[in-house]
């Protein structure tokens, strides 16, 4: 459903922590605060940026996310606060 | 002296610059408003000695993290006379932004465009030109890891120095615009001086982490690698560590000791049993620690252990710990005091406090050697390798214990947001470097404190000078008789009492000292052991000598390492109680049951 630009824009955001290894998204929305929020901005993390996921760890370890160039690791209830749409 | 400060991001290869710089002349110091230490060194620069110091690494100049508030006090107490910020050509469309925020505190600097080579291989080009223009500031592509760009950049260094810092770094933080107006800045200078290819080439990186990150090959590669380095560090290290303890033994009888025939033999026991032990004692670890160092650099500078954090995150994050500190661990397993100086790496002091508190626990090779000597004594070789892995189950027993114990009183402030690095390769020029940083730091830091101990123990035991060197009638036979109501519930007779109290110098000299209090050696010291012990008391010893302090220079190093008297004390004591509890258990519980 990707496909057609008005499905786009109602789709809703979901969490980063839900996209599969090979997903790219759009940044939505940070809903973090404090050290973390710093740390996001610091890493690239900015609404509106491409972002990709790359791979999981196992037992629900960390994700391994691409903005630009850089490769990031964080957690899934860090994820959790990253929204974004699918594209 | 003038003073340049180098700042950046961390993985911008500023340390490199910083070691590329200074070379072997580095040394750790204090500063004003600032409790930790930074790497300084001294270099000739345009006629004139000028001081480089080394920087923490920061994301963001107003971030919470405890180096970028260490950046922020020593940027606000010691005003650098040139700021060289050190940014990572392949991510400067992130790293610009730390790169304003340091230009509106009015900082006389040079901006150094750091990995020029990688960027080049990403396709990421940059005009400097335009960008020094854009910014009004100078800007320079090189490498630190290969040198192409030095000369000219330092070229620089040396003529920016003539126009020192303007302002002072006061109301650093008020000065600090919001984010959206860093941002608009970044995209003007962006714009039009930097592009990057909308997608990255699939590199050798990319390949790789396929392979050592997949979902099922990657965690036993990851035990692989560690089982590899284990081996090597320890392997190669432990004929060194002989080689070195020779060494020193032979220097003792062929030179020291004729020359001291002339002193009074108390004296002389102090000099050579107490003094010259301790200096060997210390020299001893240093093929260990050079060897520790070169292969961690290996497994850093690469980028790996960025990866074993990616792996061991979801089991290591339920004890506080992460990833790395599971490396560290394993590490111990060697020798506690390099991995002790291993955690260096992590940023967090909670974090680094909880793994230096749980360390200790490790079955290093040393108590390896007072286990596989008693098990041989008292257990049938059936039972003995049962025995040694029950004990290495103790090992990690204990550890797990301790960490979930304490994880709520020293808990993680930073969060798990990593870089994961490209793989890289590390130079030797570095990873020699380093092995000499480390050394230095250990003797610098150690030596006294272990050599100390040493002498405090030669006393214990041999005072007053009538009695029989580790007997009852010495000061150590009178603390063992004191503590013996201390030690009966667990099964610990007083002669065994006073080789804890040499095990508390280092767990080698446990058999060698049991020889002394016995006066017996090997086959015959075993037979002795064997008819005065049953197993029980046996296996308690054992746990008790695993789980209570590892060594001097562990403490030595703990007490270096985490700069905090109260912290080590702790980790002593801790260690105290917890060996005394498991071995009470152990013992009265196998009493109880009738053995």
């Amino acid at each position: 459903m990707g496909e057609s630009p008005f499905l786009y824009r109602i789709m809703p955001a979901v969490a980063l922590s839900t996209l599969v290894p090979g997903e790219s998204a759009t940044i939505v929305a940070i809903h973090t605060e404090g050290p973390l929020h710093q740390r996001l901005l610091a890493m690239g993390f900015r609404t509106g940026k491409p972002i990709e996921l790359i791979r999981r760890a196992r037992f629900s370890g960390p994700l391994q996310v691409r903005i630009g160039t850089t490769d990031i690791l964080l957690r899934g209830n860090e994820a959790e606060k990253i929204m974004v749409k699918k594209t | 002296m003038k003073r340049i400060a180098l700042l950046g991001m961390p993985n911008t290869g500023k340390s490199t610059l910083f070691n590329r710089m200074t070379g072997a002349s580095a040394r750790v110091g204090n500063w004003p408003g600032i409790t930790v230490e930074l790497l300084t060194g001294r270099i000739l620069l345009g006629g004139d000695m000028v001081e480089i110091i080394d920087l923490p690494g920061m994301y963001d100049l107003h971030g919470f993290s405890e180096d970028e508030q260490v950046v922020r006090h020593f940027l606000h107490d010691n005003v650098p006379d040139l700021a060289l910020i050190v940014l990572n050509a392949t991510q400067i469309e992130r790293q610009l932004s730390l790169l304003l925020q340091l230009k509106q505190i009015n900082l006389n600097m040079v901006v150094l465009l750091n990995m020029a080579d990688e960027a080049k291989k990403f396709g990421i080009t940059i005009d400097t030109a335009k960008m020094t223009e854009a910014l009004g500031i100078p800007i320079f592509l090189l490498s630190a890891k290969y040198g192409a760009g030095y000369g000219e950049a330092l070229q620089a260094i040396t003529k920016a120095l003539r126009y020192t810092t303007p302002g002072m770094a006061e109301h650093l933080r008020d000065q600090l615009k919001s984010d959206n107006q860093i941002e608009a800045e970044m995209a003007r200078v962006l714009r039009h001086s930097v592009q990057v290819p909308a997608r990255l080439p699939d590199n050798l990186t990319d390949q790789l982490d396929r392979l050592m990150l997949h979902p099922w090959l990657g965690l036993p590669i990851f035990f692989g690698v560690m089982y590899f380095l284990f081996q090597a560090i320890f392997f190669l290290g432990q004929p060194l560590q002989t080689g070195v303890n020779d060494l020193f033994t032979w220097l003792r009888d062929a030179a020291i000791a004729p020359l001291l025939a002339i002193l009074p033999a108390a004296l002389q026991g102090l000099l050579l049993d107490g003094i010259y032990n301790g200096v060997a004692t210390v020299a001893a670890f240093v093929p260990l620690i050079v060897l520790f160092f070169l292969f961690m650099a290996i497994v850093e500078d690469t980028g790996y252990l960025s990866r074993a954090a990616f792996l061991m995150d979801a089991l290591m994050a339920k004890m506080g710990l992460d990833g790395r500190s599971f490396v560290m661990l394993l590490m111990g397993f060697g020798c506690n005091v390099p991995a002790l100086m291993g955690t260096r790496v992590m940023r967090s002091r909670s974090l680094r406090l909880l793994t230096m508190l749980v360390i200790p626990f490790s079955l290093c090779s040393a108590r390896l050697q007072v286990f596989v000597f008693i098990t041989a004594a008292l257990f049938s070789p059936k039972a003995a390798p049962l025995v040694l892995f029950s004990l290495y189950l103790f090992s990690f027993g204990t550890a797990i214990l301790t960490a979930l114990l304490f994880k709520g009183y020293l808990p993680n402030s930073e969060p798990f947001v990593l870089e994961l690095p490209p793989y890289r390769f590390p130079t030797p020029r570095q990873l020699v470097l380093r092995g000499w940083h480390e050394v230095y730091h250990f003797i610098h830091r150690a030596s006294k404190f272990i050599v100390a101990g040493v002498v405090m123990v030669w006393l214990l035991t041999h005072l007053p000078p009538s009695a029989a060197p580790a007997s009852a009638d010495t000061l150590a036979g009178m603390v063992g008789a004191w503590l013996h109501p201390l030690f009966k519930p667990i099964g610990i007779t007083s002669e065994l009492t006073i080789a804890l109290i040499f095990g508390f110098v280092a767990k080698e000299i446990v058999i060698g000292s049991l020889a002394v209090i016995y006066g017996l050696g090997g086959e015959a010291l075993s037979h002795s052991l064997a008819l005065q012990l049953d197993w029980v008391q046996a296996y308690s010893f054992m746990l008790f000598t695993l789980i209570y302090t590892p060594c001097l220079s562990a403490i030595a190093t703990l007490r270096s390492e985490s700069k905090d008297n109260g912290f080590t004390l702790f980790s002593v004591a801790w260690s105290l109680v917890l060996a005394w509890l498991v071995s009470f258990i152990f013992y009265q519980g196998a009493r109880w049951l009738g053995y």
